[in-house]
């Protein structure tokens, strides 16, 4: 890339940052707590989101991990029964302020979802919606390069340069996956939320999403949903382990795999979990 | 005997061997064997094997003897009668048919000393409080007895042949009662016989709709050559001449579509913005509270009938519109009482609610995960409506408009009441066109002359609006059936 | 709890924020929602305008005003010649209106051989004091000499006029009532005895040249008949074919086809079925016409749909568990169907079935060329009988352009529109009480 977009810049910024300290906290959860109607689902969880590093969720099925990822960038908003207690903050401004526009801040904070969903729409448009909506981009040139960029990202440009004017939803599903994270990739956020981004996804097509992620960490701060143990060691540099809406607990993910503090850690991690 | 007599007669017959079977297989129970089926079912297998048969020959014969009856008594009419027109034959028939029907009110004693002059019988019919046509004439006397003479004997063989059916069936099925017998089962499969019946109903009907057009449109177009109905241009049919042959006039289909075609327009103008934009709010933006407040009230705009709107079309909008447009030139009116604007516009507000239900279903059918992967890349939620859902509705919603479409061109009683009767071929919206649906009530109420082009018209322009709606509907809901499979 | 005690970290720093045109964003969501908003209020004030513009013209249907006469049956205008005892027909042509006629007069002390007074009379009483007095006359005879209270009709203007619905402040040459009568009917009110009661005739007439006595009786009868034909033959046969197709039918081309058929014929215009009574049930089976018989039988066919599709739904809409629990006990597949899946859809196919009925009272195209828009003045005794519908009477009377019809038919409206909100929210109420999650 000969051109030096804003983008780019940040992106230098970033390494920069990144190689001076990895521990730099992006966003903070502070005695976070959910309730989807009389159901509470999240109690007290109290969890820092490192820049530059990513962060997995792990624990049992409904034990909270999506909704807590879902606070993060406010989409639980988009549920009618949820209500959201505790304080999250992004760059120490708290997100739930009532000044802070959601729009705003998921243009920062990203998501990629569990099922690929991709709009009906090409693959081109796919990539360029986030950046069209948000105007991102000057002109067509400037629309273009930013789509590549992405797609290049997200390791999905060589098989779709081609046919970047065929319908996403023709993709298979570890290239609709891909395309789904080049999107979020398209808006420049700080953080990129997935919640389990490779459960429907076959053996390679998610070894090539998981080397993604390991990519993408240099430039972004990641935070990941996953049921699968061995991802959360490949991909993690710090893990937490939620269980029946609590935090059990939390730290670097070699640790949490070698020697955690928690018993139900160890037996989930083993696969000794009910 | 009369149908329903003997129809009571063969249920009571199939009643009482419903008690003797369900007996005869209760007393066969001792216990021994296991019965295969309840004691009911076999009581419910003697009354179908003696009722359906009865009953089935019973109609068939009915319909049989009726037309019988018919040709009997047209062929029994005098000759001048007979060379007659169609409609005069038809009427004398119809004469003949009264009087038999009256002189059953009479007693034997009377009918066998009946007077040969209607001006004699008429009074002792009156008094048995029957009225009859003053034109009835004296030949059709003997031929009304002979009529009924025929039908009576025609009822006893029926009534005897039903019963006997009635009781023979009985017999067949009390007699192969026995503990393994599978009652039960021939029992369903005459219940599933019925209800595929039922379904096949609606195949029925689009038969019948198709082919009693298709017959009349045939004896009009022999009347009337086709390239003058399809290219015609002038819509005159004239009044039908009574008893003359086909009177000169024109059927010109070309004025009738285009004021369908143009009143439709201006009614979808009107309905596919505000209905998909309610939908819209409804489905996207609408609190729970609202939402169960304002979905009742335009279903309920949606179940008031459409006379109501054409009433008040004609009554109010109508008049208001053209006092408005006389009081802007201040004088003369530029907006007629009765116009495609009026129409299309009551029309328009009858379809929103069709609209916004068709559309309403089609936007939440649109996957949850479109909308959120919208969100969550920080779009508003107008942008996520504008740009992802509507376009991905868009094949659905289109399916929607087409059967709003057809709903527009099919609508009958606004049109009537407030698009006007004059066959106009126009561009101003202002002015007053007509419809197919409003020729054919034209056409079809009033005195009828069956046979004449002036009604036989009616039936071309009901399978040529049959066919429009028809091709319509079926693309419609094609899309529709795809999109949705698309999301499921 | 974790490795690296808090304090150690730092907060990432606030970066500067990028423009994403958020205002303006704003702005178009704001606009876009009121656009909605706006669609919304534009259906709802319509509903709003066409009900009261409906209802402002026809709440006075209800009230009619009768004018209370010491009615003298005299035999010297009755029977004249006294002949009654041998001429059945006397009692019948008597003319009673001149009974009427002549209490009037001496009501408002006018000199009876005033001619001129006296023919400015015309048009105060409704001529329908024939067929009252007469019907009085008739159930008893001895009341001949003597004289009764009797409450007379106002004739259409002057109960226009009593309503103040006609404008006085017009010349007198361009309106109904003349400013004599005028005077008189505030004489008459101001005594009393010309007043408004509740119209009961307007349920219990039927057809009339004379708006103040026509009503809607006759056509409640026959929509009556319609409604129970169309219930008695369109809820078994839709709930038969909608189990077939639910619960028997493997999917076939056949089966296709069906469904296909069903679903078009659930939109297709309703005139095209007046046209298919009209050939086959009319001409070609030579049922009579105007029958509400007819009527009903077309009605049927058009509500089949209707009823089809929302009993599929509501069988569909029972899980699979209960037709496994019923088939695992040993029942069979017609059993299951009867016993276990039809009682619980029963509520939705009661809802679809007042829908499709709902719908089916206010239809009037196909009414129309099956000849119901008939002139019917008597009860229809049996269903085929000549007769008509409530809203092919409402079609008739908006082609009458006397101001006293507009009434009526706004009037016959309320009464439609009532019935129609009755059913439907019974509709939505059974929906709303039976609604299942499953
Ligand atoms: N929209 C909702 N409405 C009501 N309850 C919900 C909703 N979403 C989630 N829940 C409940 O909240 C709890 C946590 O759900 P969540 O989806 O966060 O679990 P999870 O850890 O992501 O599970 P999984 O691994 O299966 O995705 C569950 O008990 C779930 O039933
Ligand atoms: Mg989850």
């Amino acid at each position: 890339m000969n051109i030096m977009t804003e983008k780019s810049l940040d992106d230098a910024v970033n390494a920069e940052m990144n190689a001076r300290s990895n521990e730099i906290i992006k966003m903070r959860g502070d005695k976070v707590t959910v309730h989807y109607g009389d159901k509470q689902a999240l109690f007290g969880v109290d969890l820092d989101v490192r820049q530059n590093q990513v962060t997995a969720l792990i624990g049992p099925s409904g034990c909270g991990k999506s909704t807590f990822l879902r606070c993060l960038n406010r989409m639980n908003d988009t549920i009618d029964s949820a209500s959201v207690g505790g304080k999250i903050t992004l760059d120490n401004e708290d997100i739930y302020d009532p000044k802070i526009d959601v729009v705003e801040l998921r243009a920062r904070v990203g998501m990629v979802f569990q099922k690929p969903n991709p709009f009906p729409k090409s693959i081109y448009e796919n990539v360029a919606y986030g950046p069209r909506i948000h105007g991102l981009a000057k002109n067509k040139a400037e629309l273009d390069i930013i789509v590549e960029k992405s797609l290049q990202k997200a390791a999905l440009w060589n098989e779709a340069k081609d046919r970047l004017n065929e319908p996403g939803t023709g993709l298979s599903g570890g290239q609709q996956q891909r395309l789904c994270i080049a999107r979020a990739i398209a808006v420049s956020p700080e953080v990129i939320l997935m919640d389990e981004p490779c459960s429907a996804l076959d053996p390679i097509a998610t070894a090539k999403v998981e080397e993604l992620i390991d990519e993408l960490r240099e430039n972004y701060t990641i935070v990941i949903v996953t049921h699968s143990m061995q991802q959360a060691a490949r991909v993690s540099q710090r893990t937490a382990m939620f269980h029946l809406g609590y935090l059990v607990e939390e730290g670097a993910t070699d640790k949490m795999f070698t020697n955690p503090d928690d018993k139900r850690t160890q037996d989930y991690i083993t696969g000794r979990f009910g | 005997m009369s149908f329903l007599l003997v129809f009571a007669i063969v249920l009571a017959i199939g009643l009482a061997a419903f008690v003797a079977g369900r007996q005869r297989a209760r007393a066969q129970d001792d216990g021994t064997v296991k019965p295969h089926s309840r004691a009911h079912y076999h009581g419910w297998w003697a009354f179908l094997t003696g009722v359906v048969p009865a009953v089935l020959f019973l109609a068939a014969w009915d319909i049989g003897a009726s037309a019988y009856l018919n040709s009997h008594i047209h062929s029994a009419l005098p000759a001048d009668v007979a060379d007659g027109t169609v409609a005069q034959e038809d009427l004398a028939a119809g004469l003949v048919k009264s009087l038999a029907s009256g002189l059953r009110k009479l007693d034997s004693q009377t009918l066998s000393a009946l007077p040969s002059s209607f001006a004699e019988l008429q009074p002792m019919l009156a008094a048995k409080g029957v009225a009859l046509a003053p034109d009835t004439q004296d030949y059709m006397i003997p031929i009304a007895t002979e009529a009924n003479r025929v039908s009576d004997r025609l009822g006893m063989i029926s009534a005897v042949v039903s019963v006997g059916l009635a009781l023979i069936g009985v017999g067949f099925g009390l007699r192969g009662i026995s503990p393994r017998a599978r009652a039960r089962n021939n029992v369903e499969k005459v219940m599933l016989w019925s209800l595929l019946g039922a379904s096949t109903l609606a195949i029925l009907t689009t038969i019948g709709i198709v082919l009693s057009m298709l017959f009349q449109t045939i004896a009009f177009f022999e009347k009337v050559p086709l390239s003058n109905f399809f290219f015609g241009t002038v819509w005159d049919p004239r009044f039908a001449a009574a008893g003359a042959g086909a009177s000169e006039g024109q059927f010109g289909l070309i004025p009738l579509l285009a004021g369908t075609l143009y009143i439709a327009f201006v009614a979808l103008l009107v309905a596919v913005p505000i209905g998909l934009m309610s939908a819209v709010y409804m489905s996207e933006y609408a609190a729970p509270k609202v939402r169960a407040v304002v979905k009742p009230a335009l279903e309920l705009l949606a179940g008031i009938p459409t006379i109501v709107y054409g009433i008040f079309a004609l009554v109010t909008l109508g008049p208001f519109l053209r006092d408005i447009s006389a009081a802007l030139t201040g004088g003369t009116p530029f907006i007629q009482a009765q116009s495609i604007l009026t129409a299309g516009l009551v029309m328009g507000v009858m379809l929103i609610p069709v609209v916004s239900s068709l559309s309403d279903d089609i936007i939440t059918a649109v996957p949850r995960a479109m909308r959120d992967g919208s969100l969550g890349l920080g779009a508003t939620r107008s942008e996520t409506i504008k740009r992802v859902i509507l376009p991905a509705a868009l094949p659905g919603i289109v399916g929607a408009i087409l059967l709003t479409a057809s709903r527009a061109i099919g609508e009958t009683m606004i049109v009537v009441l407030a698009a006007g009767v004059a066959a106009n071929l126009t561009l101003n919206p202002f002015e007053a066109m007509t419809t197919i649906t409003v020729k054919i009530v034209n056409q079809l109420t009033g005195d009828l002359e069956f046979n004449t082009p002036q009604t036989l018209v009616a039936f071309a322009l009901g399978i040529t609006l049959f066919a429009l709606t028809l091709v319509m509907n079926i693309v419609a809901l094609y899309i529709v059936r795809k999109y949705r499979e698309q999301y499921e | 709890m974790t490795d690296i005690s808090l304090d150690t970290l730092t907060t990432s720093a606030a970066r500067p924020r990028r423009d994403i045109g958020i205002k303006k964003r704003y702005a178009a969501e704001r606009r876009f929602r009121l656009y909605g908003v706006l669609a919304i209020a534009v259906g709802l004030a319509f509903l709003g305008v066409m009900l009261t513009s409906i209802i402002s013209k026809g709440y006075t249907a209800f009230w009619q005003t009768t004018v209370t006469l010491a009615i003298n049956f005299d035999e010297k205008v009755i029977d004249p010649s006294n002949k009654r005892a041998t001429d059945p027909n006397v009692l019948i042509t008597a003319n009673y209106p001149k009974l009427a006629e002549a209490a009037l007069i001496e009501k408002l002390g006018i000199d009876p051989n005033d001619k001129a007074e006296v023919r400015k009379l015309k048009g105060f009483l409704s001529d329908s004091s024939r067929v009252q007095l007469r019907a009085i006359v008739a159930a008893d005879p001895s009341v001949i000499g003597t004289t009764r209270n009797v409450d007379i009709l106002a004739a259409a203007n002057m109960d226009s006029a009593f309503k103040g619905q006609i404008d006085l402040e017009v010349p007198e040459s361009r309106r109904k009532v003349s400013d004599q009568q005028v005077e008189w009917m505030n004489k008459l009110k101001a005594e009393g005895v010309m007043a408004e009661h509740f119209n009961t005739g307007l349920f219990s007439y039927g057809a009339s040249s004379r708006p103040e006595t026509s009503g809607v009786g006759v056509a409640l009868i026959g929509s009556f008949y319609m409604m129970v034909i169309v219930l008695l033959l369109a809820l078994p046969i839709g709930v038969a074919a909608s189990i077939y197709l639910e619960e028997f039918a493997k999917k076939s081309r056949f089966t296709d086809l069906i469904e296909v058929n069903i679903n078009n014929l659930a939109a297709v215009p309703s005139i095209v079925f007046g046209l298919l009574g009209l050939a086959v049930f009319i001409n070609f089976l030579g049922l009579p016409r105007s029958a509400s018989f007819v009527g009903g039988l077309v009605l049927t066919l058009m509500t089949l749909p209707t009823i089809i599709i929302a009993t599929r739904a509501a069988l569909a809409a029972v899980p699979p568990s209960i037709r496994s629990a019923a088939l695992g006990l040993g029942a069979s597949k017609m059993q299951m169907v009867f016993q276990h899946i039809l009682p619980l859809a029963a509520p939705g196919i009661l809802t679809g079935t007042i829908i499709g009925l709902a719908r089916a009272l206010g239809e009037t195209a196909p009414l129309l060329l099956i000849g119901m828009v008939a002139f019917v003045a008597d009860y229809p005794k049996t269903p085929f009988d000549p007769a008509t519908a409530l809203p092919v009477q409402i079609y008739m009377w908006a082609n009458e352009a006397e101001r006293a019809f507009v009434e009526r038919m706004s009037g016959a409206i309320i009464i439609l529109l009532i019935f129609l909100m009755a059913m439907n929210i019974v509709a939505i109420v059974l929906r709303r009480r039976f609604e299942r999650r499953w």
